[in-house]
């Protein structure tokens, strides 16, 4: 395959940056895009040029560090699916293929495709634990939790904090990871001492982060690798009101 | 923008009913428009209630508009920089035009209270009776104008398609096993307000009601 890629450059945080374009050639299907990135910026290193930077660490979909908005797609328009895991044979040979970091404030980019994302840890760290001894894995029926719960409580903790919602959503906004992180806590046994006060804590820091606010558009659960419902959010609205009134 | 938008729906299910009065004859549109205004008299002055409610209306409006304001700088802050390509990947037209959307309806609402409240770009004028203001207004020769009326209602219409479902969303009463029936409820909602609301403008630019 044989692509034409229009890759955002980005000295550093203080550069105005710009869309630069690269030939690749000789692509095969078989390969991840971070892959293919590879192939390119082997070839820049031995033209000279400074390679592509962008961030990668286990290349298997579950560490959350992969990243970029391909064609304007977080994480490329394959649903479900991180960077790392989307492969080449899902585009067509000859195509241009535009490829930009997350576009966030909060998210300031570190250099060409890399953004920093502490803002998410200045989220977990405002409330995203609980504050009890928890030892080693109970054994299972030790602590009832109800099916339907354990299910809930499991897809949220699924997020791997790749930050693709953020990119995604028209607003800018963090609420899909947020909610994500309260649900995880907010359905389980251990986490119902700090329910509300973590709902609270976690919210207002994401504003104080300055992501936008959500308006309900899905553009969030729509492209998250690991799919998070929707309704993450409205149980994270919930705790956050019921906080809000006490 | 959940509470407010829930007030100013729940108006429009009353002002929708309140026009189809006009299906009866004109006098029971008028009557109806006269027991709005008398309602709780003696207990109350002559047009306590409907004061009441125009003013929590007005407040509704100005704090879902205020809502909207806010979120949207919110939204221009939290992205500086634009994405070169940027596709969408939650289906949904009415979730993408509410801001836009909103912009028009606040435009016509403004032409709206001018033509059939207080009558000044209305026909009849403003001494007249409202069957009389309405049905002049929406008079075949004035075509145009149930067209503007159409659009504007489709506008409400799609607005309240995301509104509705969105509110419960935001208040937390959502959940994955009541998604279907809360965007179904707020399609059938919007639908039915749009038909209701459009049915006494085309009838009579149509003649069925004169």
């Amino acid at each position: 395959m044989n692509l034409t890629l229009k890759v955002w450059r980005q000295s550093g945080p203080s550069d105005s940056g710009r869309m630069v374009k690269y030939r690749v050639e000789e692509v095969s299907p078989d390969m991840s895009f971070l892959e293919m990135l590879d192939v390119l910026n082997e070839r820049l290193i031995l033209e000279g040029d400074d390679p592509i930077a962008f961030d990668h660490d286990c290349r298997e979909g579950i560490c959350g560090m992969c990243g970029m908005v391909i064609n304007g797609v977080a994480h490329g328009e394959q649903v479900a699916t991180t960077t790392c895991q989307l492969h080449m044979r899902h585009f067509e040979d000859g195509a241009t293929i535009t490829i930009e970091p997350w576009r966030a404030a909060p998210f300031p980019v570190v250099k060409d495709l890399v953004v920093d994302r502490s803002a998410f840890d200045r989220i977990i760290q405002a409330g995203g634990f609980v504050s009890v001894p928890a030892g080693s894995a109970p054994d299972a029926h030790s602590l009832p939790v109800r099916k339907e719960d354990a299910d809930s409580a499991f897809d949220a903790a699924t997020c791997i904090g790749c930050g693709a919602c953020v990119a995604a959503c028209p607003n800018g906004s963090a609420s899909l990871f947020t909610a994500a992180k309260i649900t995880h806590l907010s359905l389980l046994p251990q986490g119902q001492p700090e329910r509300l006060s973590r709902a609270k804590a976690m919210v207002d820091q994401m504003d104080a982060e300055g992501f936008g606010g959500c308006t309900n558009t899905g553009e969030c659960t729509a492209v998250c690798p690991k799919g998070i419902p929707l309704d993450t959010i409205a149980q994270m609205n919930s705790d956050y009101l019921k906080a809000n009134a006490k | 923008m959940a509470v407010t938008g829930a007030v100013m729906v729940l108006f429009l299910v009353g002002h929708m009913l309140g026009n189809l009065k006009i299906f009866i004859s004109r006098d029971s549109f008028n009557d109806y428009a006269t027991a709005l205004r008398t309602l709780l008299e003696p207990l109350a002055p002559y047009r306590t209630l409907l004061t009441i409610v125009e003013v929590v209306l007005a407040v509704s409006v100005v704090l879902h508009i205020w809502a909207a304001i806010s979120l949207s700088r919110r939204a221009h802050a939290a992205r500086p920089v634009k994405y070169a390509a940027k596709k969408s990947q939650a289906g949904g037209y009415a979730t993408h035009i509410m801001r836009y959307g909103g912009v028009t309806i606040v435009l016509f609402l403004v032409w709206h209270l001018l033509d059939l409240t207080f009558g000044v770009v209305n026909p009849k004028g403003p001494v007249s009776t409202p069957a009389d203001r309405m049905i002049a207004g929406f008079d075949p020769s004035r075509w145009w104008m149930t067209l503007i009326y159409l659009v504007a209602v489709v506008m409400v219409g799609l607005h309240l398609r995301h509104g509705i479902w969105s509110a419960f969303q935001t208040l937390g009463w959502a959940n994955r096993n009541r998604y279907k029936a809360l965007r179904t409820g707020a399609a059938l909602v919007s639908a039915v307000l749009v038909i209701g609301f459009l049915a006494p403008p085309l009838a009579i630019t149509f003649g069925v009601v004169k």
